[in-house]
This record gives structure tokens, sequence and C-alpha cells, in this order.
């Protein structure tokens, strides 16, 4: 047994076939240990995928470090270190106000997408009300929307209520894509409360909305935080609906990109300043909360 | 609730004199709304919004894939100018005009839709995989790679797409000489239809990796050790183990990630949109970036960009429901 235990240690991935170690004393390697060879092969293969996944976002930061034509001649970046792309369009272009747009409607649907998400997760946690099932399964479904079911229609609705072009209407648009997505993982997330810090608080004489706002909304905070970070970044990163819905005045920052990053001639000195500019505050948002963010996109389809 | 409560007493009074069992019946109403009035409050904002921003416009979207509206019939409002809709009813014409291939692009977009599709789950869910194998043990840096790898999904997926526009440009692209420093030939990446279509793969699979990585790995992680160790007892190879272990561990997460990855990817917008702008002959084009362009370039045709927004979430429906009763049954097998 020893002997095949130890066998199969060492092939373990895809290493090549290997001498028995002279360490002559039989030592069980178990399955997570390695040989050398293998760890070699497994550390050359993940610093190989690392570089593909970080290489197209090293580049963009390595040329908007250069001058203004350091796109097509990259060899002379390292030479002309600056942040000159960065000041550049900051002070000549609308990026400013741009990104305060895209703040104020990411904000807004974080706002509304954490109200409406919680207060319907933890009604569909704590009661199997009439409803309730096809609520969470409308939720589900609207997840497999294509977005251009929505946008002609979403488009001519929002004309008719003057919602075109304002901050309103682009919001209430985010929070039909945040919102049933955040639902699942808040009732998700309201599962594991225990019931009876509910029934301690009712029995106190709590109404059940005192109830859900004084004793459950504190204790769900990490929930929440989850939800209202993915709602941002919903809204961060969106362009079907901002490219139609928004005039120039109320570009948001995935639209005004755009104005560089033209079809025919971009403007990649000004483009790759701007994605990093953009970048920066979506990927902190993001490592701080990826890891439930991936427990509670599963979940969500899992459970149904 | 006061609403309701009335309405239960009158339906008693008016129904429940005799010795029938309907009080009970009434009463029973009447107690589930006391009990779940709170409930129904609490889901009432998100319903009200469901309804409005939702099914609402899904509902006028599939009237209008019944009319002929377009840009120059529908209801306008320029200053005080208020033009009235002219567009008619036309019955199923639309989808007997796209189902039935007269519109020449419906079969060609979704054959093009399918093998963009499925060949981005794939090489998704296979990379994803391999690297979640290959996370999945100890060793130095560990949080180090994993922090990197899922760095494309942390990027603004238009980022990312710019990201690789830039490297992919013809002329001044860094991804050619890289790739000619490997001896493979030069391509004009976001020219020619055959490179453009290999482009918009390569990057859709970059920035949908990480997703597929972590939750597999998450999978992985939650597949008892003991079961490993039972089958090393019998003998099993790696390989065997892989199969007839970590496989069918991963089954509950890997039937999801694959569901996910096929209706996100089916709807798949800002890639191909934001990769290729204008730069297409249309070939490229799947169905949601197809109805796209018919929406709002050139004479706005509402009509049809509705009708081809109901055909596919028609066909993401029945495709989800297939998979997911195909699922369930491998999984109680």
């Amino acid at each position: 047994m020893t002997a095949a235990t130890h066998e199969s240690g060492a092939v373990t991935p895809a290493a090549p076939a290997r001498p028995l170690p002279a360490a002559a004393p039989r030592k069980v390697r178990g399955r997570q240990e390695r040989s050398p060879w293998a760890s070699v092969v497994l550390h050359c293969t993940l610093i190989l995928a690392t570089v593909i996944a970080a290489f197209p976002v090293v580049w963009i930061l390595f040329i908007s470090l250069g001058p203004k034509n350091a796109w097509q001649e990259p060899g002379q970046v390292l030479s002309h270190l600056s942040l000159h792309n960065y000041s550049d369009v900051l002070a000549h272009s609308d990026l400013a106000k741009w990104f305060l747009n895209t703040v104020i409607v990411a904000g807004g649907t974080t706002a509304l997408g954490v109200f409406l998400a919680s207060t319907a997760g933890y009604a569909v946690s704590r009661m199997k009300f009439p409803g309730s099932r096809q609520l969470m399964w409308t939720f589900l479904v609207t997840q497999m929307f294509p977005s251009i079911v929505l946008i002609v229609p979403l488009y001519l609705l929002m004309s008719e209520l003057h919602l075109l072009d304002n901050y309103l209407g682009l919001i209430l648009a985010y929070a039909t894509t945040a919102v049933p997505f955040c639902a699942w993982m808040m009732k998700g997330y309201f599962d594991t409360i225990p019931k009876e810090i509910d029934e301690a608080g009712r029995v106190d004489g709590l109404t059940p909305i005192g109830t859900f706002w004084r004793l459950i909304v504190p204790l769900a905070k990490p929930g929440l935080a989850v939800t209202a970070f993915y709602s941002f970044l919903t809204a961060w990163g969106e362009v079907a609906y901002a490219t139609q819905f928004m005039q120039s005045d109320h570009y948001t920052l995935a639209v005004g990109i755009r104005t560089f990053a033209q079809d025919q001639r971009p403007d990649w000195a000004w483009t790759s300043a701007t994605a990093i500019i953009i970048t920066i505050p979506a990927a902190i948002v993001f490592m701080l909360v990826q890891r439930s963010l991936v427990s509670g996109l599963t979940a969500g389809g899992t459970k149904s | 609730m006061t609403t309701a409560a009335s309405t239960g007493t009158t339906n008693k009074t008016a129904r429940g004199d005799g010795p029938s069992p309907r009080p009970a019946r009434v009463s029973a109403l009447r107690r589930s709304w006391d009990k779940y009035w709170y409930a129904w409050a609490m889901v009432a904002p998100v319903a009200v919004v469901i309804t409005v921003l939702v099914l609402y416009p899904l509902g006028y979207g599939f009237y209008q894939s019944l009319t002929n509206a377009n840009e120059s019939n529908v209801a306008t409002t320029i200053g005080a100018f208020h033009r009235p809709a002219t567009y008619d009813f036309v019955g199923l014409d639309n989808y007997w005009h796209v189902l039935s291939g007269a519109d020449g692009d419906f079969y060609p977009r979704l054959v093009w839709t399918v093998v963009w599709t499925v060949s981005c789950v794939v090489l998704q869910v296979g990379l994803g995989m391999a690297l979640a194998v290959l996370l999945n043990r100890e060793m130095r840096l560990r949080g180090f790679y994993r922090a990197m790898l899922i760095l494309p999904w942390a990027v603004p997926s238009f980022i990312g797409v710019f990201a690789w526009r830039l490297m992919l440009n013809s002329q001044y692209g860094v991804f050619n000489e890289i790739i000619t420093a490997f001896g493979l030939p030069a391509q004009n990446w976001l020219g020619t239809p055959l490179a453009q279509k290999v482009a918009v793969i390569m990057v859709n699979v970059w920035i949908g990796i990480p997703f597929n990585m972590v939750a597999l790995l998450g999978g992985l992680q939650s597949i008892p050790k003991e079961l490993y160790e039972a089958a090393e007892m019998d003998g099993a190879s790696p390989w065997q183990r892989f199969v007839n272990v970590t496989l069918p561990g991963l089954k509950p997460v890997s039937n999801t990630v694959i569901l996910l990855g096929c209706i996100w990817t089916f709807n798949m917008f800002n890639v191909i949109y934001l990769l290729l702008g204008n730069n297409t002959t249309g070939d490229t084009d799947i169905l949601v970036t197809f109805a796209f362009h018919k929406a709002f370039n050139g004479i706005s045709d509402y009509a049809g960009a509705a009708t081809y927004g109901i055909i596919i979430l028609a066909l993401l429906l029945a495709f989800s429901t297939f998979y997911r009763r195909n699922t369930l049954k491998s999984e109680q097998a």
C-alpha cells in the first residue's frame, strides 16, 4: 500500500516519471506533496497563466505612462516615463464630469439595489408566503434576459416618462439588472441568520419591520456590503444602456471613453490613461468582495 | 390590510350564514393575510420595480414584435410638436419573416452565435478547471497566483476589451510581435472576418476564465478528502481519480457554471460590440449585437429588434429548461 501511495503521489500533476528518491526510509508522500520536478512544472504553468492574465492590463498601464504616441512606439516608453497623459486627459476632456456622473449613477444604483434586494431577500427567507416562489423564479429568469429584449421597450418607456438622459432613469434600468442576483444572494445570507433572533425581537414587542431594521440589518452587514459592491460594479461597467439613454452632458465613463477610443482613429494615450483611472476603483472594490461574490453567484444557481 | 380584512368580512356575511365550511376557509384567508401582510409589504417595492421595468417592457416588446414599428412611425415629441404613432399590427409576420429565413440574417447569425457560445464556454470551463485543479493544493505563492489570475475579472469588461484592442492592432499591436516571436504568422486581427472571430473568442475567454476558475476551485474544496483517500486505497491512478471522484463531485458547481456561462456568452454584448465597433462586415455579429444594430443604427427597426429579442429569450428559456431537466436527471441518477 505504501508503494502505491508513493507512486501515485509522485506523478500527480502530469509530471515526468521520476526515479524513486534516495531518501531511503520510505516516507509516505501524501497527495498534497510533490516531487521537485512536479513543483517546477506546476509553478511554470501558473506563471505562464499569470502572465497571460495580467499582460493586457499591465500593457495598457505601461502605454498610459508613455508619451502621446507610445502605442506606436512602445520602446520609447521606458525612457519617457511620465504621468503626462493623465494630467492631459483630466485637464482637457470631460473626464471629471463623466467620473462624477458615473459615481452618481453607481451610488444611486447601490442604494436602490441594496434596499430592494434586502427587503425582498428577507421576506423570502423568513416567510414562505404565497407568491414567494414565483418571485424568486422571476428573478432567475430576469437574469437570462438579453439586454436587447428590454432596451428598446425601456427606451420608449423612459422617453414617455421623460427619464431619458436622466440619472434616475439609468439608475432604475441598472437596478433591474442588479436586483435579481442581489435578492438571491441576500436570501442566502439571511438564511444563515438564526430565526430565533427574529422571534426574540417579536417577543420583545418589535413590529416585523422593526425586527428587520433594528436586529437583522445590523447582523447582515457583510451580506449587504457584497450586495452594495455588486450593484456598484454593475453600474460602473455597463455599456449598452448608458450608450443609448444618456446624452453628452450625462455620459458615464463607459460611454465617455468611447469618444477617445473611436472606431477609426483611437486616441490611445487618452484611452489608456482613462482606462487605468476607471479600473482602479473598480478593481479595489472587486478584490474586497470577490470571495463572497462567487459563493453568492453559484448558490443562486444551485438553490433554485 | 384593512381592505382585505373588510373584504373578508363581507365574504363571510355573504356566504357564511349556513353551517357550511366556508367561514373556516375565509378566516384562513384572513389569517394568511394577517400572517403575511408584512412579507408582501416588504416585497412590494421590488415587485413594483420589476413589474414596471421588466415585465411591462417585456410585454411591450412582445407587442412591438407583432407590429411594424420603426423610427419613422412611433410616437414622438419634438419640441411642442407631437406626432402620434402610426404603426400597424401585423400579427406574426415578423416572426415568420425571421424564422423562415427570409430576412437572410437570422440563420447565419444563429449559427455563429452557437459556435461562439460553445467554443467560449468549452474553453472557459476547460481552462478554468485546469487552473482550479492546479491551484487546489498547498504551495508557495498560492495567494499571489490566485489574485493575479482573477485580474481579468476585476477589471471592468469594457476596459479589458480596450486593452485587447490596443494589443491586437494590426500595424502596431504588441500581440502580433509576440506571436511572430514564437514563429506564428502575424494576422490582421481586427480586419478579416475569420481573424475577427478568433479574436473575439480569445478576448471573451480571457475575460471569462477567472469566474470559472474561482467557482470550480470552491467546488473542488468542498469535495471530501476521504473520497480521494478511498480511491487511492483502491489503486486508482490520478487520472481515474479525476474522472471518478473530482468530476462527479464538481457536478453541482460545474452544472451551474456551464449554464451561467452559456447564458452570459449568448448575451455577451460588450466584447463584440466594443472590440470591433463598426469595423465589421456583420459576419461577427451574434444575435444580440445584430439586434442592437437593428434597433439603433440607420432607421431604427424597433419591431425587428423586438422580434429578435423575443426569439433570443425563447431560445435561452428553452435551453435552460432542457439543460436543467437533463442535469437534474443525471444528478439524481
